[in-house]
């Protein structure tokens, strides 16, 4: 069976993305797919861009074990301060994680999805990861399940996947090359020996393949993830974006690179380069004309719990749950309704027009114009100093459209403060003012409730122009309403000197 | 002869579900091998399975001490670059 994917409207102007809120899965993408694929996708926060500000997530760290390595990781890392992937503070025993989803879907109704992601591989670790899928869908019916993994044991077990009603799989490929893959991966553990080079890639892309096309054969849904190594696969990956869409994946999530020198992986400590936001768009935006593109990914912690870009994971550690009571019943009851009120909410929201540029009385030739916005829940509402991210839009004569988030916060302290080691961070002596500006490099405004004098005398002097008149409106329409205010002043026509033509 | 555990492990548990004579036991503050049951894998498989696996250098030593992954044979990362982060060790 071959799934249906999603495909990008783009707008006939502009090169590739969706023009509505939202990408990827944006609701007029979101149309082409077949009611029952739809109906899987649009609550799921880590599918949907728009239903990811309305409903939560977690993830269960049962999986320690892993067989392959990854120069981006470092199986040494367990430090609270962090959010990245393959990094936790707690690991769960089976019935622990069950004690946990039960206590996090009680205290937060919003709750839809449950994924074991890690901290290791999940299929390396079938009989903990299964015995937690089993155990959950007879208790608590109403989670969806998924499950990430690298692919290497995923043909193995795909029929166990298919049994334990698993309908979401992500698998991260990041190349089909073996060649391109011997400089990401260094060894592999296969049929009981040590794989490496060349001869390990070759087998985990082969099994990863063949892998991703069971699944769809089956009808069970698949999101790839990448990650974007600048230099080792960044060409690479619209070739890999073609060939996953042809196997039937529904989407594809590119994600930067993330290579600090205090994280102790290979590509930290060896210096290779972070994608810029700039090369994560251009990539996204190229393999976006193949396959549906995802942009709201927070990259979360394999213990991640509730919306993303937020963690409440320290609500929910094993003392604390150990005293909760949880009336699961009752739970569920309430759950039901707090779905069915967001369905509502969402419904309604779909059913609304957006503004077209045209009848606000912007020229069709006007330029696009890049806008980072501190938003929460999809209005524009934080403190310039208090967003720990911001959502950047690209506003043009086409409509409004999501392009990334760009987190202002350093991942971590570094190895000292995590006690493994003796480096001292870099990068201590740029002030977070001065970095977060620079995280907002391309863009000309930015919108949130407030802005400081220094923060807004920096921004000014760095071309940005600070906006705090369109705190708590809807992020989409206050992009529009600034790009109109940005137009009547002849600044975005062709002819015009325009500072950045994005 | 069997095989030892280092306070390098980071308690992953990979090499407990490899390990043909479920010589690897749980224990704190890192997992041990009962040197009992460990045969060092002889006659299940051509190398230890829990040195294959472990993905953290230093981890597995033999009798003598000696590293079954030493510093760098993982990672690929060079010796100098560990000495300079602090991550190499002679010898267990």
């Amino acid at each position: 069976m071959e799934l249906p994917v999603i495909s990008n409207t783009a707008p006939a102007s502009e090169g590739g993305g969706c023009s509505s809120s939202g990408c990827g899965t944006a609701p007029d993408a979101l149309g082409h797919l077949p009611d029952h694929i739809r109906a899987k996708v649009q609550d799921h926060p880590c599918y949907s861009e728009e239903a990811h500000h309305y409903f939560a997530r977690m993830h269960v760290a049962v999986a320690p074990a892993c067989n392959i390595q990854c120069n981006y990781c470092n199986r040494k890392y367990d430090c609270s301060n962090e959010s990245r992937p393959g990094v936790v503070s707690e690991l769960l025993t089976p019935d622990q994680a069950i004690k946990k989803v039960l206590a996090v879907a009680a205290e937060i109704p919003q709750m839809t999805v449950l994924g074991i992601a890690g901290p290791g591989d999940p299929l390396a670790n079938p009989g903990r990861t299964f015995e937690t899928f089993e155990q959950l869908s007879e208790r608590a019916p109403d989670i969806k399940l998924c499950v990430s993994t690298n692919g290497l044991n995923l043909p193995k077990y795909v029929d166990e996947i298919a049994k334990h009603n698993i309908d979401h799989v992500t698998i991260t490929i990041n190349c089909v090359d073996p060649e391109v893959g011997a400089k990401i991966y260094p060894w592999i553990y296969w049929e009981n020996k040590r794989i490496t080079g060349v001869e390990g890639a070759r087998i985990l892309i082969e099994q990863q393949q063949k892998g991703l096309q069971m699944l769809t054969d089956r009808g069970i849904l698949v999101k790839v993830n990448s990650v974007l190594i600048p230099g080792v696969n960044d060409e690479h990956l619209k070739e890999v974006s073609k060939i996953v869409k042809a196997k039937g994946a529904f989407l594809h999530n590119v994600m930067p690179l993330i290579a600090e020198a205090e994280h102790g992986t290979y590509y930290g400590i060896m210096e290779q380069p972070e994608p810029t936001p700039e090369q994560l768009q251009e990539l996204q935006d190229a393999c976006a004309g193949d396959m549906a593109m995802m942009r709201h990914c927070r990259q979360c912690r394999a213990d991640a719990v509730g919306l993303l870009g937020e963690d409440r994971g320290d609500e929910f550690t094993l003392d604390k749950i150990d005293v909760m009571d949880v009336d699961y019943e009752a739970a569920m009851v309430r759950r039901k309704e707090v779905h069915d009120s967001i369905i509502e909410q969402l419904e309604a929201k779909r059913g609304n027009v957006k503004p077209k540029a045209e009848d606000l009385g912007i020229p069709a030739d006007s330029r696009p114009v890049l806008m980072a916005v501190a938003g929460k829940n999809g209005v524009v509402a934080e403190h310039f100093g208090h967003a720990k991210e911001f959502l950047i839009y690209e506003a043009s004569p086409a409509g409004v459209r999501f392009i990334s988030h760009r987190k202002t916060e350093l991942y971590c302290g570094g190895m000292d403060s995590c006690g493994d080691g003796d480096v001292v961070g870099e990068g201590a002596t740029e002030s977070l003012l001065d970095r977060n500006i620079r995280v907002l490099e391309g863009c000309e405004v930015v919108l949130c409730s407030k802005v400081g004098y220094e923060p807004w005398a920096k921004l000014e002097a760095a071309g940005i122009a600070p906006n705090g008149e369109h705190a708590m409106e809807p992020i989409e329409e206050a992009v529009m309403a600034v790009y109109k205010e940005i137009a009547v002043t002849g600044k975005l026509s062709p002819s015009a000197d325009g500072r950045k033509a994005a | 002869m069997a095989l030892q555990i280092t306070e390098s492990c980071v308690n992953c548990w990979a090499c407990v579900d490899v390990c043909p004579n479920d010589a690897i036991y749980q224990d704190t503050p890192h997992f041990l091998i009962d040197d009992g049951k460990c045969t060092e894998c002889l006659g299940d498989h051509s190398v230890p399975q829990c040195a294959a696996i472990c993905p953290i250098e230093m981890a597995i030593v033999d009798e003598l001490g000696a590293f079954l992954n030493p510093p760098g044979s993982l990672t690929g990362i060079p010796i100098e670059k560990l000495k300079e982060f602090g991550l190499w060790k002679e010898a267990a």
